[in-house]
Formats: structure tokens, sequence, C-alpha cells
């Protein structure tokens, strides 16, 4: 009966641009606190990502943890040419817990790239993201496409604490300015950023804004937004189950229209218009 | 080479192997060549368009997840001008499922159904979320009988009744959906259940409630299989927990003669083809020329006396 319970490897499918497979954990390591980097050796035709994109992990069943469901989680980093992709995270629950687990070496099966990344227009040149935490992360694949696209990108890094700021180093390298701010300096609050932001828009404009992971800035970003007419996305989170669109499981409510409208995080996102996203 | 060929009455499907309603969509086509499926299942279609349940609308359990999704639809309308015309460019036969919450718009929405391009009808007529509490027809033998009748009397398509684990008349329901004229059982849909954050003591799900599946129901999915196998002359295709070539023979052995595939797909997308070539491998290996000479085949002569006896106990 043994070959009853091993399911055989299948051809992927021809024209799937989404991919099932397994890459092999390069190092899993803590970053700061409860934060870890897990880099992985990916297969290429896994590495056709946009920012803001995410995979759909199926974490192992190890040391006592036992997530039955695949987890979400934004690309940090991809490298096609170096055959790596990167994810940071916070390690709080079932999925995470057991992700901590993975030494190098040993293998992790995903699904992705999903979901639709962040877009810059092509008539943009002055980029502005404000991200909170973790959210950060979502945010450190866009500063790699700003400078693709010839953008100047500004990024405010908020945080509680300095050693909790996240993705500083990867917005510098692409030679992002960077803005630090944090609860402990008091610099983080919403009237601070408010200055912050308005003084850009005074000096030279801002064509777009991007933010992830912080309700206070949403709802700071709409208001900047609507009151001098500047797009912005933001990337956002909810539960999911398949990951592809067909569950229906990851619904939020978004402003459309003068309606309200549910559209699913996985396939219709997880990158939304900031005026419409909805907070939470 | 074995034949992997199956009859649902007057269908013949290529293959054993097909999704449950609700976990598969055109989507999955991003992951591999849907044609390879012996039917392709609709998520439930309602004539009105449906928001569905608040969210959360998963939780993961042991072994399983609970859902309170709540049948979102986009409507009749959109069935026949988007969702449709996908279909078309299959060869794999389009099997819709339906909804609704009283037999007369059923019988209504059944009809509107009956196009060209679809190949059978799944009437889901034990979803445990669409009305108060997770009550539906199939909980009860008349009620299953009184909307099958005026289902049967509203089209010529193959009529599959899809059943609820959430009854004590398992056989009783079985029978009054043949007799109203299905041509086969689906069985079955999810058991309502709940879990409870013991930290914030709210339920997990924003429904309160919603249906258990994973192979932590199968064992009861087989049960009934294989209860309504024994009780009725129709095809039954079994559905619940299916996740391991394994789990499909012991649907086939217990009566099923073909099985839908759901939770399954959601942790691993590629589940349903991988399951074909194993079955097919196996047969191979284990001499199984084709899938009749698996289909009730449960050697269960000697328990006969424990079946009455377990069906006394329900």
């Amino acid at each position: 009966m043994q070959n009853v319970t091993t399911l055989p490897a299948r051809n992927p499918a021809p024209a799937g641009r989404v991919v099932e497979g397994t890459a092999r954990v390069k190092s899993n390591d803590i970053v700061t606190g409860d934060y870890r980097l897990m880099v992985l050796d990916a297969p290429r035709e896994m590495l056709d990502c946009r920012a803001g994109q995410f995979f759909h992990l199926l974490c192992p069943v190890l040391g006592g943890f036992e997530p039955f469901l695949r987890r979400p989680m934004s690309i940090y980093g991809f490298d096609a040419e170096a055959g790596e992709l990167r994810f940071l995270y916070k390690v709080t629950g079932e999925g995470t817990g057991a992700l901590a687990l993975l030494r190098a070496g040993d293998d992790l099966n995903l699904l992705g790239p999903l979901g639709n990344g962040f877009t810059i227009r092509e008539d943009w040149r002055n980029l502005l993201l404000v991200a909170r935490g973790v959210g950060l992360a979502t945010l450190a694949p866009l500063a790699m496409a700003a400078r693709e696209a010839g953008c100047n990108l500004t990024a405010i890094c908020s945080a509680r604490a300095k050693n909790l700021l996240m993705s500083v180093e990867e917005f510098r390298a692409t030679g992002a300015e960077v803005i630090a701010v944090t609860d402990e300096d008091g610099t983080s609050s919403v009237e601070a950023l408010r200055e912050v932001i308005e003084g850009r828009i005074a000096e030279g404009g801002i064509d777009a804004m991007y933010t992830c992971g912080s309700n206070r800035i949403l709802t700071l970003l709409q208001d900047i937004g609507a009151r001098h007419g500047i797009p912005g996305e933001i990337a956002l989170e909810q539960q999911m189950a398949c990951g592809l669109g067909m569950c229906h499981c990851c619904v939020r409510s978004f402003r459309r229209g003068g309606a309200i409208v549910h559209e699913r995080v996985c396939r219709e996102g997880p990158v939304f218009s900031i005026q419409e996203a909805m907070g939470w | 080479m074995v034949n992997l060929t199956t009859r649902i009455g007057t269908m013949t499907l290529k293959n054993p192997i097909m999704p449950a309603s609700g976990t598969f969509s055109e989507e999955l086509a991003d992951v591999f060549d849907l044609d390879c499926l012996g039917a392709h299942v609709t998520k439930t279609i309602t004539r009105e368009i449906r928001g569905g349940n608040p969210t959360p609308r998963v939780c993961e359990v042991q072994a399983g997840m609970l859902n309170s999704i709540g049948i979102p639809s986009k409507g009749l309308e959109y069935f026949k001008t988007s969702i449709l015309p996908h279909y078309a460019d299959y060869e794999t036969p389009l099997v819709v499922s339906i909804s609704a919450n009283d037999a007369d718009s059923f019988a209504r929405l059944c009809a509107d159904v009956t196009l060209p391009g679809v190949a059978a009808i799944e009437v889901n007529i034990s979803c445990p979320n669409i009305e108060e509490d997770g009550k539906a027809f199939a909980m009860r033998p008349r009620t299953t009988g009184e909307v099958m009748t005026k289902l049967r009397a509203a089209t010529d398509l193959p009529l599959w009744a899809k059943l609820t684990p959430n009854t004590g008349e398992t056989v009783e329901v079985a029978q009054a959906a043949e007799e109203a004229g299905a041509d086969a059982l689906v069985v079955s849909n999810t058991l309502l259940a709940m879990a409870i954050d013991v930290r914030t003591r709210r339920p997990k799900l924003g429904n309160l409630m919603g249906g258990l599946s994973g192979p932590s129901i199968k064992p009861i999915a087989l049960r009934m299989t294989y209860q309504c196998a024994k009780a009725v002359n129709i095809p039954i295709i079994g559905c619940g927990g299916i996740s391991e070539v394994e789990d499909v023979l012991e649907f086939l052995i217990a009566g099923a003669s073909a099985v839908q595939v759901g939770t399954a797909t959601f942790i691993n997308p590629t589940v349903m083809p991988r399951l074909i070539d194993g079955l097919a491998a196996y047969m191979h290996h284990a001499g199984i020329a084709s899938i009749p000479d698996l289909v009730g085949s449960v050697r269960d002569e000697e328990a006969a006396d424990g079946v009455v006896f377990m069906e006394a106990a329900l």
C-alpha cells in the first residue's frame, strides 16, 4: 500500500503564472525581538514577483504547532538572479511559530506569487511611503521598484522603538531618503507625521503615497490625499483560506462610488486604493 | 493502462475526481489545467446578489476548518454572462450548484440554469448557513421530498442532491431524494460546528456557527456514503475530508461512484490532479482495471448484525 499514500508529482500547468512548489531554507534568524528573517533558495519560476505581492506558505507541523491552513505572507525581498526569496515575519501564532522552527536545509512549500502589486505610474516622480512596524516589511520591495522606475522615494518609517524599525537599510541601499520616527522619541504621533508630510508637499510635491500596517496612518493619508488630490495605495491583510480567490474568506469592505463594496484581499488586492480602503 | 472513467447516471466522467462546490472557481486555472478533472462544480449560485457573512469567515480546528462564508453570490445574471462562458472552453462537464430560500424559488432558479453548457445541476439543499441556525431542506425526509419534487419538474438535466450530515435521518432523506427523482446524491456537505477563543470568550467565526470540513469529518461522510449506497439505487458522489488517494479508495469501496475534493484544495491547490495520477498508479499496481471494480466492494457481509445495531443507535 506504499504507493497509496504518496502523491506523485505532476508537471506544473504550462500557462499557470502561480506556482506551487518547494523552496529550501538558507537561513531563518532572529532580527530583533519576535521578528525573524527567512531567506529561501527558491525556484526561478516563483520569482517573477512584484512589490506588494504575497506567497501562501504551507507552514510545517512541527514542535507542537499544528497549522492546518496555509499562511499568507507578503514578500520582503526577491532576487531572480540569485534565486532568492525573503520573508520578514513576527512570530505570533500557530503558523509563524512553526515557521520559526525551520532551519537551513529544510524545505518549505509555497504557493505564489499571488495578488496585485503596487502601481507606479509612469508620470510619477516623487513617491512617499509611510508605514509602521512589520508593515514596513511589505513596503521594502517598493524601494527597489521605485529606483527601477527612476523615482525619488521618501520613506517615513515608524515603530515603537528604534530596534523595531524594519527595512531601513533596504530603503537606504536603494537611495531612498529615510525619516525614522519612534514612540520612544515622541516623533511618531499623527500630528508630527502630518507636519513632516505637509512639509514635503509644500517643498516639492508628492505624486503618490504608499502605506501598510497602521490604521492611524491610513486615516492620516486619506485626509492628506483628499486635501491635496494625491493618489495612494495600501497593502491590506486579512485571514485567508485558499489565497487564490475561490473561498471568499478574505473579503474586506471598501468605499466605491458612494456604496460599500466587498473585495477579496487575495485576488483584487492585497494592494488597494488608500481612498477606498476602510479602517479596522 | 487502467480505465478511470465512471458513470453518474447518463453522464460518463473521465475520472472520479471533481471539486466540491465552494472550493473551486476559474481562478484555479492559474495553477493547473482544469481539463484534467472529472467534472467542474461551481460555487453555489443564488438568483439574487448576496454579500455573504461577516468576517472572520473561517477558522482552524484540529484536522479541519470551520467556515461561515454565507454563499456570497453575484447572482444569476452574472453567472449567465460571466461564469458560464468561461467554462465553454473546457471539455470537462460543468455542474452548476444552486440554492434558494424556499422550494418554489429554488425550482424557478433550477429552470433558469437549465442552459446549454450546463451538464448537471447540483442542488444545495443542505448548506448550513443559508437559513437561521443552519436549518436546511435536507435535514428531514418530508422537506427533502417536497423540494426535490419541484426541482425535478423544473429541469430535464441530471439533478444531484447535496445532502447534509446535520440530520438523524440520513437513510430516509436519501430515499426521499431518490423517490422525488434525484439522479445522484452528493454525500455530504459540512457539519454544523462552533469554536470559541477562550481568551476573548468570543466565537471564532463572525457568524457564531459554521460548517466543519477537512479530514476530521471524513469518517462521518464515509459512514453516510455507505448508508446511502446501501439504501438507494442512484449513484453516490462522496464528499468530506478527502485529501489522499487512500481516502478516495475508501469512499469508492464504501459505494461512491465518484468523489468531490474540497478543503484539501485550500491546503494544496494541485491535490486534485495528484489524486487522479495517484489513483491511476494505485490501480495499475493493484491490478484493478476499472473504477466499477472498486465501487461498493466493501466486505461487510460478516458485519450485518452490527449494521442493524448501529442503525438502531442512530
